[in-house]
């Protein structure tokens, strides 16, 4: 695909507004990390750092009437769009303000205002819900396009396969924005996928694709600007790689084994909130007294993100039962399909699970104090035999 | 009223349901051009164009994913699935999400979609192609799950189905499209989800039957009655999410005796979870255990003699309504 030069750099300002909301994720995760060894977050926290030129560039091609569908790491996505980071930072907490009223969590986010139409926690699973939303804007004839980001690794589950015949079969103006961060979990690109060239992997299905560089803010905005632009007026769908790199662990409970730190550091060399502003400088369209304003909105930001989820209440246990059918004629009351109350609450039963947590702490306690220990330092007991050790990572 | 077959029932609800709304529009595999496997289909794709008529590749969870994204966008996708057994490709979009938006993005969003797929053994097609499901859907918080038996269930279930905000399983049977009976005309007659049918009044034993079972039960009703002087209430409960449990629960206190007939297995099947219910609710009220009888607990085998018994039949219903009331059938065969 030509044509991706032909995208005019947007203005200084627009410019200095995606620094701004790459540095809110930033410091979103980083908080979210500590928060999550301090407990106030349960479950899998799956951070984006190092993402989040990938994000913002990509999600800055959007006009607010497209349609945003993302994956299980998805706080970013929502930030992105514009959802306010107190409803994201509530959702991570369990709390009744959250976006999704504390029942989706961390891999759940939702904003449907926004169009950001859900974080999905079942890698591939999104897919062919966005060709859905896409397929909905080709039924009304509506001028707009969705963008759905995947893993690598989700280019190996059956619905890549079946959702891009799908859009290229029936013509659906959709983008897929591969955030190629070289692992699923901790199974390298090569060792996943025999066509490593993920770009590619569309293409016998009538999907062409472009690869971008994923830690460029610019140039992943004006490829998913091209790919968009081909999305909307040739009605079909387009593909686009993004190169980048997670510069945490795939969740909080990641020992990281699978690589090495060299390769961590050389990644960390090119950290989009490092290189991003460095050229902005250099250009004249930033100084460092402005860099500097910016960091401290977004650090206050998300302390106020913090203090709002302290003080949100928890989803009280009557709701338990709401929103599990739209009720109306057919359904009566979510009470009606009601067997059980609420149960009693009192302490939680930990699973196997909760060992892992707890490690995760441990090594997001030892990260945050900035003793850069290798979790695999860490004592790790051997992995419990059964189903629960897959997850635990994930 | 009009006397219609079953597929025809389905199709008239389908084509009123598209005539009245734009928004509603068909997915499925061979449901345009070839007409649908069953036919269900058949002339639709003429009447509304390929626009609202959509033959799709062999891509089972990928269709109902496509359904669940255009419904949560505000369309009223309907999409078959060729038989149940494949179904089971699309359970992780059927429940992950489908059945889980709703509640996982805090209400924010709904899924107004219908999943129409016919299940059913009798047919010789083995073990991948003659399975009953209904209670691996029932078991699913979320959806709303229809088995109708009749063609007047089958327009209007399915038309209600099709208004409704939630996302509805619709479960057909393969041996009941060619059953003809009265159906409504009006194009605004519904049959509400959560309403039980009395099949037949009785008072000596009630007899819940489950999709196509809702008919054997009715025949085997009709035999106790010619030849063994029983007088047997059978109940077709049309959906089982929601499920009319009252209607049950008031049979089982007037005939004090159930009997639960279901195609599909037997561990973990309604009869189990509805033996449950009636064991919490009615518990006094019962004069001999609850019987069920079901369909094998195995694969169903392809041999025409194998697969006849592994399914039920008059025969047995009559001998289980029979024994809970502490009597043999009069005659043999029974
Ligand atoms: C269907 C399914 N299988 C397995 C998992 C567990 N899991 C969660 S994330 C993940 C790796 C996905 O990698 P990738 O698609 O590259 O995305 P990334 O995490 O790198 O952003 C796995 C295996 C899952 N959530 N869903
Ligand atoms: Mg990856």
């Amino acid at each position: 695909m030509s044509g991706a030069e032909a995208v005019d750099l947007p203005p200084a300002e627009a410019l200095r507004e995606w620094l701004a909301t790459m540095l809110l994720i930033r410091r979103f995760e980083e908080r979210a990390g500590e928060m999550y060894a301090r407990a106030k977050i349960g479950g899998f926290l799956h951070l984006a750092i190092g993402e989040e030129a990938a994000i913002v560039g990509s999600a800055r091609a959007l006009r607010p009437t497209d349609y945003l569908v993302s994956t299980y790491r998805s706080h970013g996505h929502a930030l992105v769009r514009g959802t306010p980071p107190e409803a994201v930072m509530a959702e991570l907490f369990g709390k009744a303000d959250g976006c999704s009223k504390g029942r989706g969590g961390s891999m759940h986010m939702f904003d449907g205002k926004r169009r950001f139409m859900g974080g999905y926690g079942i890698v591939g699973g999104n897919l062919p819900i966005a060709g859905g939303l896409a397929l909905s804007s080709a039924y009304t004839s509506k001028d707009e396009v969705t963008l759905c980001t995947l893993g690598d690794g989700a280019c190996n589950q059956g619905t890549f396969g079946e959702t891009m015949n799908l859009c290229a079969l029936w013509r659906l103006p959709i983008v897929f924005l591969v955030t190629n961060n070289l692992f699923g979990m901790g199974t390298a690109l090569e060792r996943h996928s025999a066509v490593t060239e993920l770009r590619a992997r569309g293409e016998g299905f009538g999907v062409p694709g472009v690869r971008c560089d994923g830690m460029d803010v610019i140039d992943t905005y004006q490829k998913v600007c091209a790919a968009i632009a081909r999305a909307r007026s040739e009605r079909r769908p387009m593909l686009v790689e993004a190169i980048t790199y997670r510069f945490r662990g795939h969740s909080m409970a990641d020992p990281e084994r699978y690589r090495t730190r060299e390769q961590v550091q050389e990644w960390r060399a090119r950290d989009p909130i490092e290189t991003f502003p460095a050229r902005l400088i250099a250009e004249g369209k930033l100084d460092q007294g402005a860099l500097a304003e910016l960091q401290s909105r977004a650090r206050q930001a998300v302390d106020q993100a913090v203090d709002f989820a302290e003080r949100s209440p928890f989803p009280a246990p009557d709701a338990l039962y709401d929103d599990i059918y739209v009720l109306g004629d057919q359904v009566r009351g979510s009470y009606s399909l009601r067997t059980t109350e609420p149960h009693e609450g009192g302490p939680s039963e930990r699973s196997e699970l909760a060992g892992d947590g707890e490690i995760a702490r441990q090594i997001t306690a030892a990260l945050a104090t900035g003793q850069e220990a290798r979790a695999s330092a860490l004592e790790l007991p051997e992995a419990p035999v059964g189903g629960a050790e897959q997850e635990a990572g994930s | 009223m009009a006397e219609l077959r079953y597929r025809e029932a389905l199709r008239e609800a389908l084509r009123e349901e598209m005539r009245r709304d734009q928004r509603v529009f068909l997915m499925g595999e061979d449901i345009g051009v070839f007409g649908g496997a069953f036919k269900v289909t058949e002339g639709l794709l003429e009447e509304f164009g390929e626009q609202r008529v959509r033959d799709t590749p062999i891509s089972e969870n990928s269709i109902v994913g496509f359904g669940i994204g255009a419904a949560m966008a505000g369309l009223r996708p309907v999409v078959e699935l060729m038989t149940i057994n494949f179904a089971l490709l699309a359970f992780d979009q059927i429940v992950n999400h489908a059945a889980h938006i709703h509640y996982m993005f805090g209400g924010q969003t709904r899924v107004p979609l219908v999943i129409r797929m016919p299940q059913g053994a009798g047919h010789q097609l083995g073990p991948t192609h003659s399975h009953c499901f209904e209670a691996l859907f029932a078991h699913v918080p979320g959806l709303l799950v229809a088995v109708p038996s009749t063609p007047a269930d089958a327009k209007g279930l399915l038309k209600a189905a099709i208004r409704d905000e939630n996302p509805v399983v619709f479960i057909e049977h393969e041996s009941l499209y060619s059953e003809r009976g009265e159906v409504p005309e009006d194009p605004d007659a519904l049959v509400n989800f959560g309403s039980a049918a009395i099949r037949r009044e009785g008072s000596d034993v009630t007899i819940v039957g489950v999709s196509r079972m809702a008919r054997t039960a009715t025949r085997a009703a009709q035999a106790l009655a010619d030849s063994e002087g029983v007088s047997a209430e059978v109940i077709d409960p049309r959906t089982l999410r929601p499920l009319d449990l009252e209607t049950i629960l008031a049979s089982v206190r007037k005939t004090n005796r159930c009997v639960i007939v279901e195609e599909g297995w037997p561990h973990g099947g309604v009869g189990a979870n509805l033996a449950a219910l009636i064991a919490e609710q009615a518990f006094d009220y019962l004069d001999a255990p609850i019987a069920r009888v079901s369909g094998a607990d195995l694969p169903m085998p392809y041999s025409k003699v194998l697969e006849d018994i592994a399914y039920p039949h008059e025969p047995q219903v009559m001998r289980a309504a029979l024994g809970t009331l502490g009597r043999q059938p009069a005659r043999d065969g029974a």
